[in-house]
């Protein structure tokens, strides 16, 4: 009697965060995820500073200095957030620039002649506005968080001071207003493409996103200009 | 009427190719194809090589022609291929630029031609359809909900011509993948193996070297079957569905 042998060799592993990270469709979600939670945080950021409009309370202390304080008090909370963040813009960045080479490896010879029959400008340049974006926060940090350059005596902790000197000189309201710019397209598009990216195509949500992502987008890059606008045409003054 | 051609002229894939300009003498109720057959038989005539171009079904549902004119692909007309493209589109006197699609994928064999088994080797990776064989069912006792079979079909008309790759700043064919993964996956036929589907082709689609999408919407305003992005968002989220929903096949494989 003969016995049949069967090999049994062990199936390949399959490797979730592998497989979302190799294809450019899971690193289109992890970029949408990933920009969900930067968007959030651009738009805490901007209610926030919106306490450099409401001046001082019945003691006296100016009420963005409080809340700097209050942020900056509880230190889980600041780690945590800074950590989270910092993870979600290292994912972001990497993903991008390894999808840039990739697109750039997809099309070695360019057209010599190449038309837009239908897209907007911030859909076609998110991954330079990305690169604006990027630059800006670097120097942001160093202007108001680290007070290495732009800012006239600069106090640790007193915002409301920091805000007022570092916006009526040089040239920070210029590149503010880049660094806008720049977040606005990005927003612009990002927002609308986050819900294709995962997933959502029902051309109702999409027509919905695209709507609301373009007035979202341009009232966050307008109200976070109004900061170094308002401090130079004198309207909040230490 | 006189047009004055800027044709991308490429012997094979190893030469690197240039514009050489040629005029021709075409009548409007021409379609583009017929007008450049016309200056083929003028380039034969003078002992001249002809310039290579795809065309089979000259009806606009093969998706076997395709080049891009002045920048755009399957020319100006809207939603259709260039061989159902005529020359009443454009005007007497008129300078053209044609180009092959450019994309690392679709490598140029001559001239206007290029190679598009990517999306050959993209189907295949999709696999088979289970269907059932024996006695014919009756035709109602599957159900299928009226949207969902009015999405299948409309992803179902992809005629796989390469416009949207060509058309996509970042030369992605997620609009291609999307129209695939989407007909069958909308489908109750399409179900026991919608989720290694949309894993194994996006993965092909990937190591053909296609690049990413970005939801530019070139691709969907360049489609002659009127593909919508929304089946690329069909595609991710049946991808990112697979991606959790995917179990490793038991040892020994079960039962059976």
């Amino acid at each position: 009697m003969s016995v049949a042998t069967k090999t049994v060799t062990a199936p390949p592993s399959f490797s979730r965060a592998g497989v979302l990270w190799a294809s450019t469709v899971g690193k289109k979600a992890l970029m949408a995820l990933t920009g969900i939670l930067l968007s959030l945080f651009v738009l805490g950021h901007l209610l926030g500073n919106l306490q450099l409009y409401f001046g001082r309370d019945s003691t006296g202390a100016y009420l963005i200095n409080k809340y700097a304080e209050f942020l900056h008090h509880n230190k889980p909370l600041l780690y945590g957030t800074r950590t989270v963040l910092l993870v979600a813009v290292l994912i972001h960045v990497v993903a991008a620039f390894q999808l840039q080479l990739g697109k750039g490896a997809a099309r070695p010879i360019e057209y010599h002649q190449k038309e837009s029959v239908n897209s907007t400008v911030s859909s076609r340049y998110m991954f330079w506005t990305g690169v604006i974006i990027f630059f800006f926060v670097l120097y942001h940090l160093a202007h108001f968080t680290l007070g290495w350059t732009g800012v006239p005596d600069f106090k640790e902790g007193d915002v409301f001071h920091n805000v007022t000197a570092g916006f009526r000189s040089g040239i920070a309201p210029l590149l503010y207003v880049i660094g806008m710019i720049g977040l606005g397209l990005h927003l612009r598009h990002g927002l609308y493409s986050t819900f294709q990216s995962l997933g959502a195509g029902n051309p109702a949500v999409s027509q919905w996103a695209l709507k609301w992502a373009a007035v979202v987008a341009t009232v966050i890059a307008l109200v976070n200009l109004s900061f170094p606008l308002a401090v130079l045409a004198g309207l909040v003054k230490g | 009427m006189k047009l004055t051609l800027d044709i991308w002229r490429q012997k094979g894939a190893a030469d690197a190719g240039r514009f050489e300009t040629y005029t021709v003498e075409a009548n409007e109720h021409m379609s583009f194809l017929e007008m450049l057959d016309v200056l083929n038989q003028e380039l034969i005539g003078s002992g001249k090589e002809p310039v290579a171009f795809d065309s089979d079904c000259r009806e606009g549902i093969c998706g076997m022609c395709g080049f891009v004119v002045n920048g755009v692909p399957h020319g100006p007309a809207d939603n259709t291929t260039i061989c159902q493209t005529h020359m009443r589109h454009f005007h007497d006197g008129e300078r053209l630029r044609l180009e092959p699609w450019r994309a690392a994928a679709f490598p140029v064999l001559k001239d206007l031609v290029v190679d598009r088994s990517a999306f050959d080797r993209i189907i295949q990776a999709g696999g088979f359809v289970s269907v059932r064989t024996g006695a014919a069912v009756d035709g109602n006792a599957m159900l299928v909900e009226k949207n969902k079979s009015d999405r299948a079909m409309t992803n179902a008309a992809c005629i796989g011509c390469g416009a949207c790759v060509a058309s996509c700043p970042n030369a992605a064919a997620a609009l291609f993948t999307g129209a695939k993964i989407a007909h069958l996956g909308l489908l109750p036929q399409g179900q026991p193996e919608r989720t290694d589907r949309a894993l194994n082709m996006v993965a092909q689609m990937g190591k053909e070297g296609f690049g990413h999408c970005t939801t530019i919407g070139e691709c969907e305003a360049n489609c002659p079957a009127h593909i919508k992005l929304e089946a690329i968002a069909q595609m991710n989220g049946d991808f990112l569905r697979a991606v959790f929903a995917k179990r490793e096949e038991a040892a020994g494989g079960g039962a059976g």
